[in-house]
């Protein structure tokens, strides 16, 4: 016994290492700094220990405005991306000519770098001196008057974001859901059908709990993964996010440690363990509502 | 409800591109399935029994041909207002539901003024319960049940709406075997209870046999022969029927007909008129051999299994055709097992002749 034993560690020993060398310790580390007030990475001194990093981030005005945005982009973007994915899967699941044709398109975004399409995105709403962008034009056209989108009032610059948002996370989505929508058995279908069920109550009762497990799986890192977001803003309104007023709590961690008013690891890591907290809550909410909804 | 299908056609386009000939599913089906009869549908797999089954049901749609419940034409009604239920093989049962919302989900689907109060829908779910039996374990998600419950809640699920006509699509080819025995007195049960005219799919030729009032054989997609399981099984219409229905399996030999005598390889077996000249497979039932010192049938014998009632005589023949030679014979015609040959009698009316090429029965009179 006590030699398997040892064989087993054995084995574990490169993940094990691995995991905590650039995994556990850094977490440790984050959350040892985050106390740390004053903490300079240079001389490695430290002030003293306590709740300063946390009040100072949470009295932060461009930290509350990340966490607004934050929310806000969650809120909209996770139900609205989920739903209407599930709408298209549906719909592509009950196509028969063209199905991969469309499939393939609707998966497209996918293998698209971010940075590319939120160029295209620029194009679409962007102003310029030359044209007010494509979407103004078309606004133009139905008798409206031009938005700036990329440098304008607040909700026309929510709105680019919430909508590159669900664009972008989409196509995963639909994968998910036109794989689990297929593996329906078809007889449940046919049994339903015998018994003359309606269509919406074919979807609701039978398709829905059927393939709950994937919606809850693409709920759960629909949530962890908008509340993480970065890099689009990035893509659509320059990396001065602050000044743009669309900053996320990622992107106010990634200012602290390395933007223009960068080199305060101390409040990047408060800032960090906010976020976690933040997200373990959500999940955990989650969680407790899926044990009563999802069927496995 | 008499169930009628006249000249009924089904024919899928072939998966095959290249070729461009359909697929002939069901071919030409006229019968009639008389009010209140249980009909086992058999055949071998692919020989389009479900088809038939969901044509009836209203899944798929025929190619030609009518379908009648009683004088309706149904052809074109879909199934929830041609008043069918249907019990899948797998089930089908919703997994999410308690077998009591099972039962309860054809009632809810019920609109206009058919539509019932929760009370009445209770009463029909609890009724059909108690009839397959299944009252206890109405809370239960249907992965909690065992096979047999799962098909009673599904047969259950099928019947809670009264339907005109049950189907069931091999209703016991998911069960294991003391089950299977149990559950088709079951179905008897519940089919003599109801009086609903019920149709089941089987490739289980025994399972046809034993409970159904009337059993139509296909292959191929065309209807063999319909008639009473002993009417068939005493007087098969051709070679493939007689072959299908029986356990063990009947014993084909190769023979032929000559001056009114039947030969089988050298030995002649039976004197027969009205049948001419000519070559003819020769089918024995297991239960048409009498051993007999001085029988014209002379086989070798290769081995003796005894079986409690019966003894089973493995044998060998020069011109037997199939692939084990059995003769069934009642335990009191003793067999001498150390002898080399086995001679048989042979009973006229467990002897079928058949055509070399058509396969088509035979007609003749033992003299």
């Amino acid at each position: 016994m006590k030699s398997s034993g040892f064989k087993a560690w054995l084995y574990l020993l490169p993940a094990i290492a691995f995991l905590g060398v650039f995994m556990v310790y850094p977490l440790i580390d984050v959350f040892i700094y985050s106390f740390e007030e004053g903490y300079n990475s240079a001389s490695q001194t430290v002030f003293g220990v306590g709740w300063f990093n946390y009040s100072y981030v949470l009295h932060d005005p461009y930290f509350l405005q990340a966490v607004k945005n934050t929310l806000i982009l969650v809120i909209i973007t996770v139900p609205l991306s989920t739903g209407i994915a599930l709408l298209i899967s549906v719909g592509l699941n009950s196509i028969r000519p063209l199905k991969e044709l469309y499939q393939t398109v609707y998966f497209l975004p996918y293998v698209t770098n971010t940075l590319a399409v939120g160029l295209v995105f620029m194009i679409l709403f962007k102003k310029t001196s030359y044209t007010d962008g494509m979407v103004n034009l078309l606004i133009n056209a139905f008798g409206g008057s031009s938005v700036d989108f990329i440098d304008g009032p607040y909700w026309a610059k929510m709105f680019v974001m919430c909508f590159y948002t669900i664009w972008v996370v989409m196509p995963f989505k639909i994968l998910i859901l036109t794989g689990a929508l297929a593996s329906v058995d078809q007889t449940y279908y046919n049994a339903a059908r015998v018994d003359g069920t309606g269509k919406w109550r074919i979807f609701t009762r039978i398709t829905l709990p059927m393939i709950s497990p994937m919606i809850f799986y693409l709920i759960i890192t629909g949530f962890i993964g908008a509340f993480k977001a970065y890099s689009d803003e990035v893509a659509l309104f320059g990396t001065n996010l602050n000044a743009a007023g669309m900053n996320t709590i990622v992107g106010y961690v990634y200012d602290m440690l390395y933007g223009d008013s960068g080199g305060y690891p101390s409040y990047a890591s408060a800032a960090a363990l906010i976020l976690f907290a933040i997200v373990l809550t959500i999940t955990c909410i989650n969680l407790l509502v899926s044990k009563k909804k999802v069927i496995y | 409800m008499k169930v009628r299908l006249q000249n009924l056609t089904k024919r899928y386009p072939n998966r095959n591109r290249k070729i461009h000939e359909d697929v002939i599913a069901v071919s030409d089906f006229t019968f009639e399935i008389p009010d209140g009869m249980l009909i086992g549908l058999l055949g071998p797999s692919g020989c389009g029994k479900s088809t038939t089954l969901n044509l009836i049901c209203g899944l798929e749609k025929p190619t030609e041909g009518k379908i009648f419940f009683g004088e309706d034409d149904v052809t074109d009604l879909p199934p929830e207002n041609r008043g069918v239920g249907l019990v899948f093989q797998n089930y089908a049962l919703y997994p999410h539901l308690t077998v009591l919302q099972n039962i309860l989900f054809p009632l809810q689907n019920l609109k206009g003024e058919k539509k019932l109060s929760k009370e009445a829908m209770l009463e029909k779910a609890t009724a059909a319960a108690k009839l397959v039996q299944i009252e206890a374990l109405l809370e239960r998600k249907p992965s909690e049940l065992s096979g047999g419950q799962q098909q009673r809640v599904a047969i259950a699920r099928a019947l809670v709406k009264m339907p005109r006509v049950l189907l069931l699509d091999e209703p016991l080819s998911n069960l294991d075997a003391r089950l299977r025995l149990q559950t088709r007195e079951e179905i008897r049960r519940i089919q003599r209870e109801t009086g609903i005219t019920t149709v089941f799919v089987t490739h289980d030729q025994e399972e046809a046999m034993s409970i159904s009032d009337m059993i139509v054989v296909m292959k191929a997609g065309v209807l063999q022969q319909i008639g009473k399981p002993q009417t068939v099984y005493d007087d098969p219409v051709n070679l493939f029927v007689a072959k299908f229905l029986g356990t063990p399996p009947i014993n084909i030999f190769s023979g032929r007909v000559r001056g009114g005598t039947l030969y089988v390889g050298e030995d002649a077996v039976l004197k027969v008129s009205g049948a001419e000249d000519r070559e003819v497979w020769v089918g024995i039932r297991p239960e048409g051999f009498i051993p007999r010192e001085d029988g014209p049938l002379r086989c070798a014998l290769r081995a003796v299994e005894v079986m409690g009632r019966d003894t089973s005589v493995v044998g060998a023949h020069g011109a037997f055709a199939g692939e084990t030679l059995r003769a069934i014979i009642s335990a009191e015609n003793r067999v001498d097992e150390s002898s080399a040959e086995v001679r048989f009698a042979l009973r006229p009316n467990k002897l079928f002749l058949f055509d070399k090429v058509s396969e088509a029965r035979i007609p003749f009179t033992a003299v």
